[in-house]
């Protein structure tokens, strides 16, 4: 019997390459290297290898290929741009994840216990955040690039994997941050059973386990009709969860609240953008000609999600799960992307994403600094008149619930605005009517917010500002800049997007 | 014998998992039900490879089989972090997080 070796194109899988090489090393590093090097090595090699694969995605941002691993992968304009966004995102995430601070010194201690604080005293404080971060990232760049239902799946859990662990890192709250690992987990392993149920039926539908085999199929028709709604269904659930949509959001305000904030915010961020990449791929390109099965569910999902996200957010007393649940909001909007399906629909979510998740990481960087004694204040009643005692950090908060809300002159205006002309040009009027009302709700939370901040007298509690580090600043102002920019003068964004979002089958 | 039965019976074993998830409280016991509804899928993807006489369903099964162990050494250890934390492994009791 004769085998052929497989023929990889190691320059288009070069990005995700030199990631997982990174975290390889990144494990070793972890394990001989001495206590007192180790931080500053691991943060060079992550931010080393993340930079390196974002210059070598600008490197393929022209080709179009679907051979790069002999059929599997496929690189085309959104799958630049979309890993483009990840990768950047990513590195502002990790400026915050370099705050050791955050982390707990030896996750496999007892909380409390005598080893913990040992670990503490000594400074043995222990860095896998940084391998399972280059991990996810891996995971995340390969999610939208995936061309058939294995790599689709292995993608999915090589960046959710990961992420578990990560969400029970906390140094301070550490039951809570357990239990929001627990919680994440058996809900995501549950989600990806659903999803791997839903890929056995679409490959029960179309005999092939490819996208364009998938799409032959459907385009073709012929087959067994139930396979393939039964198939759709399931496989959405799983893409559905990773989203957050509504009625698949119960892990993200427990998970959002209980995982160390910097994770929160890569989390937040990143996973949204790889989730939706890979949604808009399946639906563009498989599941176009299948229009009539799933439009009618995604509208329905997109709706309850934006109102419900909007609705609930109000009443929440935490930072961190009033943006678990603003997120869900726009995890509603960004739907809407999808039932759009027309080109204009790909670029305003693509543009939509990378401006949403670089404001989330933003967000949340504010959310790190802001502190007592005992560690971070999340409870927003503290939060009252942060503006008069730290006026950069609370108009930096400001900016960036603005740009959610969608006020113009930031990005989120020009986001929103985009994916609801995209939408209504695409005939999804009801969805459109129901996210400008949903923001209108919306916008109403985040300026309650921004009021308690400015104009409310400050309660003398111990609740104070750190000042930010270095890494953190370099956060802060990147994500404002670019929200602030993509607000003013999204132009030249607008149409690199543009020139390159077409998906190739 | 029909292949279809097989997909009844890998329906029946999804649903079995899934009513496991919903309705048990140990997360031991969860988790357990989560592996049946994956190889629900995998008994699914084989059989699917039967009747559309394609392999590209098998070697699914076998790509299934090492995400599941994957997953296993995650989740144990997320699993019993937790029990020895809380000398308990009841989803229940995990309920630090306001609802």
């Amino acid at each position: 019997m004769e085998f052929s070796a497989p023929v990889l194109n190691y320059t288009l899988l070069s990005p995700m390459l030199i990631l997982l090489g990174g975290a390889l090393i990144g494990v070793l590093v972890e394990a001989f290297m001495s206590k007192a090097l180790r931080p500053i090595t691991q943060l060079s090699v992550t931010l080393g290898s993340l930079v390196l694969a974002l210059f070598q995605v600008w490197k393929i941002r022209n080709e179009q290929s679907t051979g790069a691993a002999m059929g599997s992968v496929v690189i085309d304009g959104p799958a630049v741009l979309l890993q483009a966004s990840i990768l950047i995102i990513s590195i502002i995430s990790v400026f915050l994840i370099a705050d050791t601070e955050q982390f707990t010194a030896l996750a496999a201690s007892l909380p409390g216990s005598e080893e913990e604080r040992h670990a503490l005293q000594t400074g043995n404080q222990v860095t896998e955040v940084y391998p399972l971060t280059l991990f996810a990232v891996a995971g995340m760049l390969l999610f939208p690039v995936s061309n058939d239902l294995i790599t689709l799946f292995v993608a999915l859990e090589m960046l959710s994997l990961p992420l578990y662990l990560m969400a029970g890192l906390s140094r301070r709250r550490r039951l809570a941050s357990q239990e929001s690992a627990l919680k994440y987990f058996l809900l995501g392993a549950f989600s990806s059973a659903f999803f791997l149920f839903g890929a056995a039926f679409l490959y029960g539908y179309s005999a092939s386990i490819t996208f364009a085999g998938i799409r032959n199929a459907v385009v073709g028709g012929g087959g067994n009709d139930v396979f393939l709604l039964i198939g759709i269904a399931f496989l959405s659930v799983g893409l559905l969860f990773k989203v957050g949509a509504v009625p698949f959001h119960a892990w993200s305000p427990d998970v959002y609240q209980g995982a160390p904030t910097p994770v929160t915010a890569f989390m937040a961020a990143a996973t949204k953008v790889a989730a939706f990449g890979a949604m808009l791929r399946i639906y563009y390109t498989s599941f176009a000609n299948a229009q009539w099965s799933w439009t009618p569910m995604l509208t329905i999902i997109a709706i309850i999600t934006m109102v419900f996200g909007s609705l609930v957010a109000i009443a929440q007393r935490d930072v961190k799960r009033m943006l678990a649940y603003s997120s869900i909001a726009h995890a509603g909007f960004l739907l809407t992307g999808v039932i759009a399906l027309n080109k204009p629909g790909l670029e305003a979510s693509i543009f939509y994403l990378f401006a949403y998740g670089v404001a989330t990481v933003g967000g949340f960087a504010i959310v790190t600094l802001v502190r007592d004694s005992a560690g971070e204040v999340t409870d927003l009643n503290r939060w009252k008149g942060l503006g008069k005692r730290s006026p950069w950090v609370a108009t930096a908060f400001a900016g960036f619930l603005l740009s959610f809300a969608g006020i113009p002159l930031t990005s989120g205006f020009i986001g929103k605005f985009s994916i609801f002309s995209a939408a209504y040009e695409s005939g999804a009027k009801s969805v459109v009517i129901a996210g400008v009302l949903s923001s209108v709700i919306a916008a109403f939370f985040y300026i309650r917010v921004i009021v308690l901040m400015f104009f409310t007298d400050p309660v003398e509690d111990g609740t104070g500002v750190e000042i930010p580090s270095s890494l953190t600043s370099i956060t802060v102002i990147f994500s404002i800049i670019v929200t602030i920019a993509l607000g003013v003068y999204p132009a030249p964004v607008l149409n690199f997007i543009s020139t390159l979002a077409t998906f190739i089958r | 014998m029909d292949a279809a039965n097989y997909l009844y019976l890998s329906v029946l074993l999804f649903t079995i998992g899934a009513v496991g998830v919903v309705v048990r409280r140990n997360a031991i016991v969860v988790f357990m039900c989560i592996e049946l509804m994956l190889n629900a899928a995998n008994l699914a993807f084989v059989t699917f490879s039967r009747i559309n006489g394609d392999l590209n369903g098998q070697v699914v099964a076998f790509f299934t089989m090492v995400v599941a162990a994957c997953e296993v050494v995650v989740g144990l250890a997320i699993i019993v972090t937790i029990y020895r934390s809380r000398r308990s492994a009841s989803v229940d009791d995990a309920s630090l997080l306001k609802r």
